[in-house]
């Protein structure tokens, strides 16, 4: 808690405040007021933008059938994929934490990777097989492909978190298996599921590559058009705007959802992992299911890497540029999940324990900036990094901030979920035998919700290996990450020369994957124990 | 992974990465920053060459020629970028307009043609490359091939082309046709176009589903297919390049350009980066690169299987003549091709 200790200090004045009568500590105070600041800071300048490009030539480009098409297609494409992820997400992650399919350690990383891999070689990987393949279904089933482990890996944590009493409690008031799993598992693993769902939907709002390859319009190809072709930062920001509306429509939603789930286990005592449900003949079209999941998520953009290695007369043995941008990638990518993640805790501990309209409102902020395209979250950052803190810019550190700022929400959904799942009764009894709120934090809830932190880590990792607009804005000059340098080939007819730095980007994923599940096998076996 | 005491480890990388980032940047007088919107490889081997030559370090900052463009307006007079080098012109004609680029010096100036620079000597062209149509081989003949670009909007080509109209080498087409047919011919066409043709991301996505078979026909600039070409080798190769008659709308030729910006301290070091990329030894690496553009400068020879240059007329409009381009994009979007 090094980096906490000085604002401790500060916690003897802003100590005071209380909301709903329990003290706030100021630690969480003051880090959740730091987060909520950072993430205001690019959508302010977003403002400040826009405001230049004249609301007029805004509001004339706006004012066009194409753009209720567009929007239209935005919201239908969220609505489907959502679903599908939600389905396949907690599918998945109920046969690997509680059932007894084969290979779990196997599939606990194979259904995580497919976030690792960029939109454009996925969506390069579905037109190799089948050129034809375009438009909305198409755009449908290789976005929910690539995006259900947001709600998988949430899911999976708040799984391997479960106590059996309630379950066996259920059980044995005679709730058919089915009806204990939507009464009981469901409702605890509640936060965790809408928590994905949400990140599912503001992550399609954003997205822009992959549409790009299947010929499916989406409204940010407004914004990129404004970008690419008018050259026009201003207008792409006001456009920008109405992203932001859409993701206050489904924050708002996902609060109104949220109402429905009660995480915190009941009684004392030490928790206790259930025993995983015996899947007997039923093994088969598991494995089957997995099976077709990984395949279709990892299997095809993965083949097409290798297609293009084995094919591509550009293929050579990378140079030694690919460890240079892989050191990169794997050093900006651990700083920001670990940013993100340290940011994350206060929101949660407030928003979770400190329940009021300001917590919440300051935590659903913090999701936003995630609707916004890469580049849009990068300009407000430019914008204000060139005005008044010209030092910062386009260096290591201003790209770091970014990415903790894009994918703050992923971490958010895992830590929040995993502090709703750990009962506040535990960290009262701490604070009546008189230990100061850090302490508390540290000794008892920190080991509660560790997986949820190690989640949020995985996510935010990933991400930023595979990100590329906004680096391509603020990275140090003359640095180049796997996502710059995977690039620089793709444009270039290189495949064969691309392909290897994007099979660094999924190696290099794969290894917070594998720690995670890991760690999550670790918790449901020290559980198990009688 | 966070865990029992997870801050101290991440804390120590963040400081390091902090650290690592922090340096750099615009140190020592003899070095320039280029912005580098073009073709990196080729880049790479011109900045090697300079370097070599003049002893000037070059640092490269290489994006999409949108971002950086986009980027320098947002830097206004405090950027570090001292040289900008675009794949095409409508981006150095926006930052012209808002006062963001130096003149570029007279001689430099003299080595290219006229028509490849900007009329108020703001950027020079470096090199050029030719509007053409790619084809399927195997389903077209020669004879049944177009001769003008506006023959792709008529229903006997419906659902066989395919083109990218949000591509930066889409625009000057339609001002091209602008400029000769008029702006209702234009919309007529763009018209015919969105009823019949598919519409692909980019010219890299057009010219591969030609060569696949998805599409018959489409018109792109000529360096995609030998691009492509050199990836697949010539067994991978379904496709051939057709040419417009001369004086066709479709008959251009787009040009790249370089520019030093106002706002740079090393305006005589960025100017002479400018002199070397279009002097013979610039234009010479750039003709050797696997880029497959024509070199500007008189005299450099075209590279190596590629028809001379000269053999295209090109009559219709200079790139200073297309400007932003923007008439041609407003024109797109109020027909919701955009």
């Amino acid at each position: 808690m090094s980096t906490l200790a000085p604002t401790g200090q500060i916690g003897g004045l802003l100590g005071q405040a209380r909301v709903r009568g329990r003290r706030v500590p100021a630690v969480a105070l003051v880090g959740g007021l730091l987060a909520g600041a950072l993430v205001l800071l690019p959508l302010v300048f977003l403002v400040v933008q826009a405001q230049q490009a004249g609301w007029s030539s805004v509001w004339h480009l706006l004012d066009r059938h194409e753009t209720a098409v567009l929007l239209w297609n935005s919201v239908r494409l969220a609505l489907a994929c959502t679903a599908i992820c939600a389905l396949l997400g907690i599918g998945a992650a109920w046969l690997v934490q509680r059932s007894d399919v084969p290979l779990r350690g196997l599939w606990a990383v194979l259904l995580v990777l497919p976030l690792g891999i960029p939109d454009f070689v996925v969506g390069f990987g579905w037109i190799s097989i089948d050129p034809g393949l375009h438009g909305y279904p198409a755009a449908v089933m290789v976005m929910s492909l690539s995006l259900y482990p947001l709600v998988y890996l949430p899911v999976a944590g708040a799984m391997a978190n479960l106590d059996a009493g309630l379950i066996d409690a259920s059980r044995s008031l005679g709730l058919s298996p089915w009806r204990s799993f939507l009464r009981v598992t469901m409702r605890q693993v509640w936060p965790a599921v809408l928590g994905g769902c949400l990140l599912v939907t503001l992550a399609l709002l954003a997205e822009y590559g992959a549409f790009e390859i299947v010929q499916y319009q989406t409204f940010t190809v407004q914004i990129f058009t404004e970008y690419k072709l008018a050259f026009d930062a201003a207008g792409a920001c006001a456009l920008s705007l109405v992203l932001v509306a859409l993701s206050i429509a489904a924050l708002g939603g996902e609060l109104a959802l949220s109402g429905r789930g009660r995480g915190f286990r009941g009684g004392p005592g030490a928790r206790r992992a259930p025993a995983r449900v015996r899947l007997g003949a039923r093994r088969i079209p598991a494995l089957l299911g997995l099976f077709a999941l990984a395949g279709l998520g990892l299997g095809v953009p993965v083949g097409s890497l290798v297609y293009w290695m084995a094919r591509g007369s550009s293929s050579t043995l990378p140079s030694t540029s690919i460890l240079a941008a892989t050191g990169h990638t794997a050093a900006y990518s651990a700083a920001a999940a670990a940013l993100a993640t340290l940011l994350a805790i206060p929101l949660s501990t407030l928003a979770i324990r400190h329940r009021t309209r300001f917590t919440i409102l300051l935590e659903r902020l913090a999701y936003l900036p995630m609707a916004l395209p890469g580049l849009v979250v990068a300009l407000g950052l430019v914008s204000f990094t060139i005005r008044y803190a010209f030092s910062l810019y386009q260096s290591s550190f201003e790209l770091i901030v970014a990415y903790a700022i894009l994918f703050l929400p992923l971490a958010l959904v895992g830590v929040r979920a995993a502090m709703a799942q750990a009962p506040p009764a535990l960290e009262e009894v701490g604070r009546s035998l008189g230990q100061r709120p850090v302490a508390v934090f540290r000794r008892i809830t920190l080991p509660l919700i560790a997986p949820g932190l190690a989640a949020a880590f995985a996510l935010v990792f990933i991400s930023c290996a595979t990100e590329l607009t906004a680096t391509l804005l603020l990275r140090p000059t003359g640095v180049d990450t796997l996502a710059t340098q995977f690039w620089t080939y793709t444009t270039n007819f290189s495949y064969g020369a691309a392909a290897p730095y994007a099979g660094m980007m999924v190696l290099i994923s794969a290894v917070p994957a594998f720690l995670l599940s890991r760690r999550m096998g670790q918790i449901s076996r020290i559980g198990g124990r009688p | 992974m966070p865990s029992g005491k997870p801050l101290l480890p991440i804390a120590t990388l963040l400081c390091a990465v902090i650290a690592s980032g922090c340096g750099g940047s615009s140190g020592a007088p003899d070095t320039i920053t280029l912005y580098n919107g073009q073709h990196e490889q080729t880049t790479s081997a011109l900045v090697k060459a300079f370097e070599a030559k003049t002893g000037i370090k070059v640092q490269v900052r290489s994006a999409d020629e949108a971002t950086l463009g986009n980027q320098i307006a947002q830097e206004g007079s405090s950027s570090p970028a001292d040289v900008f080098y675009t794949e095409n012109t409508p981006v150095l004609e926006a930052l012209q307009e808002k006062g963001l680029l130096a003149k570029v010096n007279a001689s430099t100036l003299a080595d290219v043609p006229g028509r490849d620079e900007s009329a108020r000597g703001d950027w020079v062209g470096v090199s050029a490359r030719v509007s053409v149509l790619v084809y399927d081989t195997s389903k077209l003949k020669p004879s049944q091939l177009p001769h003008s670009i506006l023959e792709l909007a008529q229903p006997r080509w419906r659902g066989k082309v395919g083109f990218a109209p949000s591509e930066t080498d889409f625009q000057p087409l339609i001002t091209s046709i602008v400029d000769l047919d008029g702006k209702a011919a234009a919309e007529r066409w763009l018209k015919g176009l969105q009823a019949g043709a598919k519409v692909y991301p980019d010219n890299e996505t057009v010219v591969a589903q030609v060569n696949n078979g998805e599409s018959e026909i489409g018109p792109i600039n000529h360096y995609y297919w030998y691009r492509l070409r050199k990836e697949l080798g010539s067994s991978g190769v379904h496709s051939a390049l057709a040419y417009y008659s001369p004086g066709d709308p479709g008959d251009l030729v787009d040009v790249s350009g370089a520019a030093v910006l106002r706002s740079s301290s090393k305006r005589s070091d960025a100017q002479r980066f400018l002199a070397f990329l279009l002097s013979s030894e610039g234009q010479q690496v750039m003709a050797r690169s696997d880029s497959y553009e024509y070199p500007l400068r008189p005299g450099v020879a075209a590279p190596a299987g590629l028809p001379p240059l000269s053999s295209f007329k090109a009559v219709s409009l200079t790139p200073a003549q297309l400007g932003d381009g923007s008439q041609a994009l407003a024109m797109e979007q109020r027909l919701g091709l955009l």
